[in-house]
Order: C-alpha cells, then sequence, then structure tokens
C-alpha cells in the first residue's frame, strides 16, 4: 500500500469507474513505443512484442510497415502476417496508406502499425492515420504502434527550439495520452552514434535535448495515469515522485526573489510552481498592490496561483499544501530582524511546526543588512 | 559532475585511459536490464569485440539464459563465510584476463564479508581503472538519494544502495523500460520468480501503484542524468571559450553553495540525501558541518558513534565535511557559513518538544542567519 489515506469512492466517482471500465471493455487496447529520434528501436521493439505475444498464441498480424525494412527487422517480420498496405500516388507524391478494410475483416486480436504520424491522400477513409487507428481500436482490436517525440503536435514548439524544424505529420497529445500504455525506447547516445554511422554527423546536444523532452514527456503522461488509477481506486498519496513547490506570498516578504527561485526550483526538478496568498482583511491599499503586483509575477512565471481563504493563515496553508502534495514551502522572513523576536514566535515558526512532512524554506527579507 | 578547468587540465596531460562505464537502468527485476545488456554484448561479440562476463545472475530466468550462448564467463570467486560458500564477482581474475569490455549484473550488490571490496561497484572502479569498459545494471531504487522517497512510497527501506556520484560518472546512463502491466504478466507467467515467490512479490512490492511510481522516478532519474552531461558539455564549451578570450580566466558562474548540519540523530541520514539530492539539482556545491559544544566545564562532548556513521556517509556521498568546536552551537553555524559563502542552510527537525523552546538551535539559527535561505527539512514518516 501507498503512504495513503483511504477515501469512501463519492458515487460520481463509482459512476466514473464504471464508465471508464465499460468502454475500455468495448475498445482494443493500444500501445505505443516513443522514440526521441528515428533509429532508437521503436519498429524493433514493436515487432518483437509482436513476435513474443504471437508465440504465445495470440493472433497477431502487421497492418502497416514501410517496406523495404532495415535488416534488423527482417527476420522478425518473417515470422509476422503482414496486410499489405494501399499504394497510390497523388498530386506526384507516392502514398501508402492503411488498409483499414481488410483488418477490419481480417479482424486479428492485435494488429501493429508502424510510423503512427502520417497524412493520408485526400479521398481516404481519414485524413490522419493515427484516427485509422482510432477506428480499428473502436473494432475491438489491440493496436501497438511506434511514433517519435518530434511527431507530437503539442510538442512541436519545444521540438523546432531545439532542431529548427517542426514536423509536417503529426499525432495529437491527447491520444497518446488515451494509450494504456506507453513504453520509452531509450537508447544510449554512442549508439546512436554507431547506428549512423560515418554517413552523418550526429548532433549529440541535440539528440540530448531530444532525449530529455521525451523522457520528461513519458513521465508526465505515467504521471497522470498513476494519480487517475490512484482517484479511482479511492487512494490519496501523501506524496508524489515529483517536487511541488509552493510560494507563501505575503505583502512584507520578498516574494519576487522567492517567485523567482521557487521558479528556477521547480525548473530543475521538473516539478511544479504553486504560488498561494492567503486573503487578510484591512489590508492597506499600497500592500494590496504589492500583493497584485506579485501575484501577476507568479502568473507571468507560470505559476497554478491561488488565494485561499481562512481564519488562520497558517491552517489554510498547510490544509493546501497537503491536498496538493507539496514537497516544500517557500516563505519569507517578514521584517528586519527585532531584538524582541529573538525570544518570540511568530508565523514562520508556526508554519515550521506545523509542516512536519514537508520542507520549509526560509527566505531573507531584502531589507536585512 | 566534473568541472571544466579539471576537464581542460586533463586534456593538457593525457591521463591513463579509464574504461567506460554503461549503466542499464530499470525500475524493478524483470524489466529486462540483463536481457538488453546482454543483446548488446552479443552485437559487441558477433563485431569482434573482446568481450567477457564477469558477473550474471541468472534467476532462473530461461530467455535470458539462452541471450548468454556463446560469450567467455570469467569464473567467480568462491569465498567461504559461517559455513556457506558464496559466488562473487572475481576482481583480479578479469584484471588478469583483460578484456575490452566486461558486463556485472547487479551494481548495487555487497559483496559478503570477507571479500576485497565491500561493495560490487567498488570492484567496477577497479576494473575502470585498469581501462576495461564494463557494462553493468541497476535499479533506481538502489540511488542512495531516492531511499527516503522509495520507503515513502513502498515502505521498503532498501539497504543496497550505490552513491550518486558512481552513477553520474557513468558516460552511459540507458533507461530498460517496461510497463507495469507487462511486468506483471511476467510476473504471473513465472517469467521472474518462480510462481510461489512471484505471488508474494505481487502482494508486497509489485503492486500497480508501487511500480509505476518506480517507472516514474526512473524515467525522471535518466531525465535528470541526461541534463547533467548536457549542462557538462555548455560548461566545457562555456570553459573553453573563456579560456580562448582571456587565458586562465574562470568561467563566470553564480554558485550556490548548501550546508548541511548534521548531528547524531537517527533522522540525519534523511537529512544528507535531502541535502544531498537539493545541491545536485541545482548544481550546488555541498559542505556539511557538525558542531560540537563545549560543555560548561570547559570539556568536550564525546563523538557519538551515531554521529561519526552520519559523518562517514556524507563523505561517502562526496559532500565535504567539517568539525568545529563552540559554545554557542547556532552561532557557529552561522559564522562558519557566513565565512564559506553559503547561500542554502540546511537543518533537520529537532525532537518535537525541544523545537519550540527560544533556545532551541532551529529557532536561533533561522533569528541568526535571517541574511540567507535556510531550509527546515520534513521528517517523512509512514
Amino acid at each position: 500500500m501507498p503512504a495513503g489515506i483511504d477515501r469512501r469512492p463519492s458515487p460520481e466517482e463509482l459512476l466514473r469507474r464504471v464508465q471508464a471500465e465499460e468502454r475500455r471493455a468495448r475498445r482494443g487496447r493500444l500501445k505505443v513505443f516513443l522514440g526521441y529520434a528515428s533509429r532508437v528501436g521503436k519498429s524493433y521493439r514493436m515487432l518483437d512484442e509482436g513476435r513474443r505475444r504471437k508465440e504465445r498464441g495470440e493472433d497477431v498480424v502487421v497492418s502497416c510497415i514501410q517496406f523495404p525494412v532495415t535488416p534488423d527487422l527482417e527476420p522478425l517480420l518473417r515470422k509476422l502476417e503482414v496486410i499489405p498496405t494501399l499504394k497510390g500516388a497523388y498530386a506526384g507524391k507516392e502514398f501508402e496508406v492503411l488498409d483499414v478494410a481488410t483488418t477490419f475483416r481480417r479482424h486479428p486480436q492485435v494488429c501493429l502499425v508502424d510510423e503512427l504520424a502520417y497524412d493520408n491522400p485526400p479521398g481516404s477513409r481519414n485524413p490522419k492515420r493515427w484516427q485509422d487507428v482510432d477506428n480499428i481500436l473502436d473494432q475491438g482490436i489491440a493496436v501497438i504502434t511506434a511514433v517519435n517525440l518530434q511527431h507530437i503536435e503539442e510538442q512541436q514548439d519545444a521540438v523546432e527550439r531545439i532542431t529548427g524544424k517542426r514536423a509536417r505529420q503529426t499525432v495529437p497529445e491527447r491520444f497518446l495520452r488515451s494509450a494504456d500504455e506507453i513504453v520509452l525506447v531509450d537508447a544510449a547516445l554512442d549508439d546512436m552514434m554507431q547506428r549512423a554511422g560515418a554517413r552523418e554527423p550526429v548532433d549529440v546536444r541535440r539528440l540530448s535535448e531530444l532525449r530529455e523532452l521525451a523522457l520528461l514527456l513519458a513521465v508526465d503522461v505515467i504521471d497522470d495515469q498513476l494519480m487517475n488509477y490512484l482517484r479511482s481506486n479511492g487512494v490519496e498519496l501523501r506524496w508524489g515522485t515529483q517536487e511541488r513547490i509552493l510560494v507563501c506570498v505575503t505583502p512584507r516578504s520578498d516574494a519576487c526573489a522567492m517567485l523567482r527561485s521557487g521558479r528556477r526550483n521547480a525548473d530543475r526538478f521538473h516539478g511544479d510552481l504553486l504560488v498561494c496568498h492567503v486573503r487578510q482583511s484591512g489590508l492597506s491599499p499600497k500592500d494590496q498592490q504589492t500583493i497584485n503586483a506579485n501575484l501577476a509575477l507568479a502568473l507571468e512565471l507560470e505559476a497554478d496561483v491561488h488565494v485561499l481563504e481562512g481564519p488562520d493563515p497558517i491552517a489554510a496553508i498547510m490544509r493546501f499544501a497537503r491536498e496538493q502534495r507539496v514537497t516544500q514551502i517557500f516563505v519569507g522572513h517578514s521584517a528586519p530582524d527585532r531584538w524582541k523576536e529573538m525570544w518570540s514566535r511568530g508565523p514562520v515558526d508556526r508554519l515550521i511546526q506545523a509542516a512536519k512532512d514537508i520542507d520549509i524554506r526560509i527566505f531573507p527579507h531584502p531589507h536585512t543588512p | 559532475m566534473s568541472n571544466p578547468a579539471e576537464a581542460l587540465d586533463s586534456e593538457a596531460v593525457p591521463a591513463p585511459p579509464k574504461g567506460r562505464l554503461k549503466v542499464f537502468l530499470g525500475y524493478a527485476a524483470g524489466v529486462g536490464k540483463t536481457y538488453q545488456m546482454l543483446a548488446e554484448a552479443q552485437e559487441l561479440r558477433r563485431k569482434g569485440v573482446d568481450v567477457v562476463v564477469g558477473y550474471f545472475e541468472p534467476h532462473g530466468r530461461q530467455d535470458t539464459i539462452g541471450r548468454t550462448a556463446g560469450l567467455e564467463f570469467v569464473p567467480r570467486k568462491k569465498i567461504e563465510y559461517r559455513g556457506s560458500v558464496f559466488e562473487e564477482l572475481d576482481t583480479e581474475a578479469i584484471l588478469r584476463r583483460k578484456p575490452a569490455v566486461c558486463l556485472v549484473d547487479e551494481f548495487a550488490h555487497t559483496n559478503v564479508p570477507g571479500s576485497e571490496r565491500l561493495k560490487r561497484w567498488e570492484d567496477v572502479q577497479v576494473l575502470l581503472n585498469a581501462g576495461i569498459d564494463v557494462f553493468t545494471t541497476l535499479n533506481v531504487q538502489h540511488l542512495e538519494s531516492l531511499n527516503d522517497e522509495v520507503w515513502g512510497i513502498t515502505g521498503v527501506r532498501v539497504r543496497e544502495t550505490v552513491p550518486d556520484w558512481v552513477v553520474d560518472a557513468a558516460d552511459e546512463v540507458v533507461l530498460v523500460d517496461l510497463t507495469p502491466e507487462a511486468l506483471q504478466n511476467r510476473l504471473e507467467r513465472g517469467a521472474v520468480y518462480s510462481t510461489e515467490k512471484a505471488k508474494k512479490a505481487m502482494e508486497n512490492f509489485f503492486t500497480e501503484t508501487n511500480l509505476t511510481a518506480l517507472r516514474e522516478m526512473a524515467l525522471r532519474h535518466t531525465a535528470h542524468e541526461v541534463e547533467g552531461r548536457l549542462s557538462d558539455l555548455s560548461a566545457l564549451a562555456r570553459g573553453r571559450a573563456a579560456l580562448a578570450a582571456r587565458p586562465g580566466a574562470e568561467p563566470p558562474t553564480r554558485h550556490e553553495r548548501i550546508l548541511i548540519c548534521l548531528t547524531g540523530r537517527p533522522s540525519t541520514a534523511m537529512l544528507i540525501r535531502r541535502g544531498k539530492r537539493v545541491a545536485d539539482y541545482l548544481h550546488a556545491d555541498c559542505l556539511a558541518v557538525h558542531v560540537q559544544r563545549n560543555s560548561a566545564n570547559g570539556g568536550k562532548e564525546a563523538h557519538s558513534e551515531a554521529l561519526e556513521k552520519h559523518l562517514s556517509f556524507a563523505r561517502n556521498l562526496h559532500i565535504q565535511t567539517h568539525v568545529l568546536r563552540g559554545k554557542d552551537v547556532a552561532k557557529s553555524i552561522v559564522d562558519f557559513a557566513r565565512e564559506q559563502n553559503i547561500t542554502q542552510i540546511f537543518l533537520g527537525r529537532a525532537g518535537a518538544k525541544s523545537l519550540w523552546r527560544a533556545a532551541s538551535t532551529v529557532h536561533r539559527v533561522v533569528r541568526l542567519a535571517r541574511d540567507r535561505e535556510i531550509t527546515i527539512v520534513a521528517e517523512r514518516r509512514r
């Protein structure tokens, strides 16, 4: 059992669970092999899984593979049944379209589809290959497919920053996220260089950045799946595997430095940045202005900003932090040193005392000498 | 992570060629680390590379055993301990055999008492220093920095750990990924453990939540390793550029420096791991200090055994440690932090009662060091 609290699921949760189960029962399962570049070995992993399933007695066919294949794929393909693609030309360009109708008639248990990101020519059943796959899944056929990070629609800006290029043919990220299983196909850089051979130079930096992006995308998808699983099973994780930083904004502390540090730290940990402010009555217009400016900065830094209510600010922050699985709380000293504070307890002390299972980072006040 | 100046130095004076380390990183037994390592070894053998198996743990898995066909094995060393015979990696035999590449399964393994070295990863260091390339396998839960998180999620306190710097220094870290569903299928088919053992493993450790969380950690850690190598690349490029512009110049970087305050309390191990992990992610320097209180009669308190353990634990993680003496512990810590240009002080939570005495060290450091960041580290409990 995880370190969690069992909760009785609400009727809405139960309904959602039943509906998800029904949908899942009717539809075929989708499994995606995600790679960070061509030649990481996605197609190999996909065909190898098909081969192993066939050897275990499942009815497996290859519905889409582009010939000629690389030599390492040949022995695998010889062991598998292949439905030929529909070949044709349109506007002087050659096309290979997945034969959906034949796949339906053949109706295997498992269907392998290479190169998920592919635009079909006009007049085809669907404009995009991933839509063909969607139709196959609706027939109750399981699909195993392979795609590269560069072909995920929502990753185009990030990919362009790294490579200077955008992909012409893409798959929406929501389709990737709808997969029952996603596998990251990793490969070491020295292997990638060897596979490229002497033919073309390998940009180590570019490949590393794409590799990191693919790993983090996979983390994100898996984290969503974990949270969904926990939610639908009524389990709440007290802490996950992700750093979640909460910056507490007050009128007196150096919020600007804390917010920027929060952003930097969240980025370094590939975690999330949350910002909260507990609404106070009787703030001076100047203080309210400071708060507004800081919350605007938080939004600019792409933080998840929340305004909390409650008679006891410390209790409100702690409740929020636990709900949100926060791992670090950033808080500022509220004023330069005063001798009487040496012996008294302020809000920072109360927060330290309350946050037994969360790290507290205390920031200097700007006017501290 | 090497610093650019050092890297440039070592280019000027050629060091003896060190072997390359490649780590196959997974998140549980049965994900296919050994299988992939052997597949790559077979590929090398076909190309005529001199590759041997130094240590291989078959676990009775037929498909994995099949992949060893044709590979040369260096016989293991037999060591007798308390009436039983244990088999370990024979480092000296491999050194004599001197292959180009050696496979060493289970990097985090602890050698039986009476072995030359305590840990298998130390044996691997010897092979690397002799210029032998090493392929090895590791599960993410064996990384020292993740020990508390793994315990928090799975309830298992992993005993066999590898300091993160050893893995950071590897030339390649490759993730071996498999979905938890596929792993659970393998377990059910008895492909990982014999079925009775599988049933127990499924119930305890191999739950969907545990596996998914561990898998996420493995992916995250691989991304961290990739990023570390990328920033080494940038640092090297910056260092080169700076040297080209002004010979002898240091690359201009504002550096964060983290100080961890050690005591003999049991939760100090958690504090050390947390501080070091944050330092690694922020690319910060990491120091540790313990202040020994001069007692009222002018004598000093004895070093406790627990404190010694924590100091040596910190040093094993490549944290520079200092022991100071002082009448006022909080003041000594803060003075030391200022003198060392520390940007962030890490403190453990004191015992529940003492924390709120105004005289407690935490309370006083927070007040005395108002000019730097202070982190009070959580005490995670299950």
